[in-house]
């Protein structure tokens, strides 16, 4: 299969309020794969997803961002999701008055019951109870996220950012997401897996370490797993951790 | 009757999300009216259906006969086909003591420029019965209709009056919406009002519940949404005047563009055993929910409509 970029971050900065958010991000990932992207809380991660996806309040004051090909880093949300590019919130939004059923047909192509049935079967709902109840707060923060993945998965992205998609899910279902995300992986999807758990490196094929605003590590999840256990989990501050020549590739 | 006429008023009702299979049933009391003629009217055992034409409009009383169990909704029509004139239906309700009933009415202005329909109704609910108004408008997509619905309703004690009234497809217009509400001892009212305004649409939406006998209850409710240059002013009114009463003002009002949105929650309690709440709520969009939406595809204005719409389902 040819390894061919679909996403290019290229310098990619970012300032809010005066403090600089992401300082020269750069990233390449490849169609088909599952990208973990690595780091503790406050580390930037959901910045750059929400940059990538072009969120109001999160334009880049640098860089640019390449998808298949073109340069969409002036495009609104809209026309990236038009592209294929979509991101399921860590903390999903609520909908009042708005079903299960229509919540998850919203960008789908196949909207079939059989579809519907499918993507909340993938994630371990049981279509039956779910479809016709709201999005709303009577669904458990768990179960909500649960439908935000659902939803992704009935898009059929060409690329799903997933902003921590076990944060709320308690770990016995964390088999669940693996298997969800190596579903999307193997039907076509790539996937940039946000994470500050690194039980969850495993799925992916490649991973990249963010501390700080910055990347520091780019290589394979084992190693990058294995660095975070030794040197992030320990550091007490977010700053960028040094560089430690174990073999692992710097970008 | 005029077929013609008829049928124009059924597909203006079935446009504005009524059913004309229920107008048509010998089975379901029914009341058909176009500008000021009676085009049909339907009654069933226990339900006395009489109208009356007037010179710009209809007066029309409806008795439910005391312990009457109204198992299928009756179906009411009301429209103005042309795209001027006035209609001015005078409406009674006397539910009678331990009836149920409950009615689902569509008014619909398909065609307006300049339409006027006023509504003067009075509603009597007796002990211990129980009436559910549905109310769903269709003002057509000129904005040219201007709607006055004013209500008195009286619940007996242990009755129940539920008015639910929405206008959320097409241009609203203008509407100046005014009902209250005098609930005796145990009894229970609960008015939802939900409207949706765009261009130069003026909504005026005034609630008043007096609770006024002990353990009565009540809730004035309100979902407004308004966008491009379109006004709302919403005010609940709900006063505890007796002992153990409860009473709840809830308003929502989404604004978007230069559209301007008023809430004024009024509680007034007068015995010391009564207890009111208010909430009043008025803002955009939420962002989280609107990105979400994009990322799904939808653009900007899709996704507002979707997120107003689930706010006034």
């Amino acid at each position: 299969m040819e390894e061919k970029p679909i996403l290019q971050v290229e310098n990619l900065c970012l300032e809010r309020e005066g403090r600089s958010i992401l300082r020269n991000v750069n990233l390449t990932v490849t169609t088909g794969q599952v990208f973990g992207l690595l780091g503790r809380n406050g580390s930037g991660k959901s910045s750059l997803a929400y940059t990538l996806m072009g969120c109001a309040g999160y334009t880049p004051s640098g860089g640019r961002i390449v998808f298949d090909g073109q340069d969409i880093t002036r495009l609104s949300i809209t026309d990236r999701a038009r592209r294929g590019l979509t991101l399921a919130w860590q903390d999903p939004a609520r909908f009042e008055g708005m079903k299960v059923r229509d919540y998850l047909s919203l960008g789908a192509k196949d909207t079939s019951e059989a579809r519907l049935h499918e993507v909340l079967e993938a994630v371990a709902l049981t279509p039956s109870a779910y479809l016709e109840r709201m999005v709303n707060d009577a669904l458990s923060g768990g179960e909500r996220k649960r439908i935000e993945l659902a939803a992704v998965y009935a898009m059929s992205p060409r690329l799903a950012i997933l902003d921590e998609p076990d944060s709320g899910i308690d770990v016995l279902s964390l088999d669940d997401m693996i298997r969800l995300i190596r579903r999307l992986a193997d039907e076509g999807t790539t996937v940039l897996l946000i994470t500050h758990r690194d039980e969850m490196l495993p799925v992916a094929d490649v991973a990249a370490l963010m501390c700080a605003g910055e990347i520091v590590r780019v290589g394979d999840p084992a190693a990058v797993r294995r660095h975070y256990a030794q040197r992030c989990r320990p550091c007490a501050v977010a700053e960028p951790v040094e560089e430690v020549d174990d073999g692992y590739e710097r970008l | 009757m005029a077929t013609s006429d008829f049928e124009a008023i059924l597909k203006a009702y079935e446009r504005s999300g009524g059913n004309p299979h229920f107008l048509k049933s010998p089975k379901v009391a029914s009341l058909v009216i176009s500008g000021n003629q009676v085009l049909g009217a339907n009654q069933v055992p226990g339900v006395q259906i009489l109208p009356e034409a007037l010179e710009h409009g209809v007066r029309v009383r409806v008795i439910v006969e005391p312990g009457v169990q109204l198992g299928v909704p009756a179906h009411l029509c009301f429209g103005v086909i042309p795209a001027e004139g006035l209609q001015e239906i005078q409406a009674e309700f006397e539910i009678g003591e331990g009836a149920h009933a409950e009615f689902i009415a569509h008014c619909t202005f398909p065609n307006a420029i300049n339409v006027r329909h006023v509504m003067q109704g009075l509603v009597h609910v007796g002990r211990n019965a129980h009436m559910k108004y549905s109310e769903t408008h269709y003002h057509g997509d000129e904005g040219g209709v201007q709607v006055i619905p004013k209500a008195r309703i009286t619940v007996e004690q242990g009755g129940h009056y539920i008015s639910e009234f929405a206008l959320t497809t097409g241009r609203v217009g203008k509407l100046d919406w005014d009902y209250q509400v005098d609930v005796a001892a145990g009894g229970v009212a609960e008015l939802v009002t939900k409207a949706y305004g765009r261009d130069d649409d003026v909504i005026s939406v005034k609630e008043t519940i007096r609770l006024n006998g002990e353990g009565a209850r009540g809730l004035a409710k309100a979902r407004i949404a308004v966008r491009d240059r379109a006004t709302s002013e919403v005010m609940g009114i709900t006063e505890g005047n007796a002992p153990l009463t409860r009473g709840h003002v809830d308003c929502i009002e989404i604004v978007r563009d230069e559209a301007v949105a008023h809430a004024t929650p009024v509680v007034r309690v007068t015995d010391s055993r009564a207890y009111v709440t208010h909430e009043a709520a008025i803002g955009t969009v939420d962002k989280k929910g609107l990105e979400t939406l994009m990322a799904r595809g939808l653009d900007e204005d899709e996704a507002v409509d979707v997120i107003i719409r689930g706010m006034l389902q």
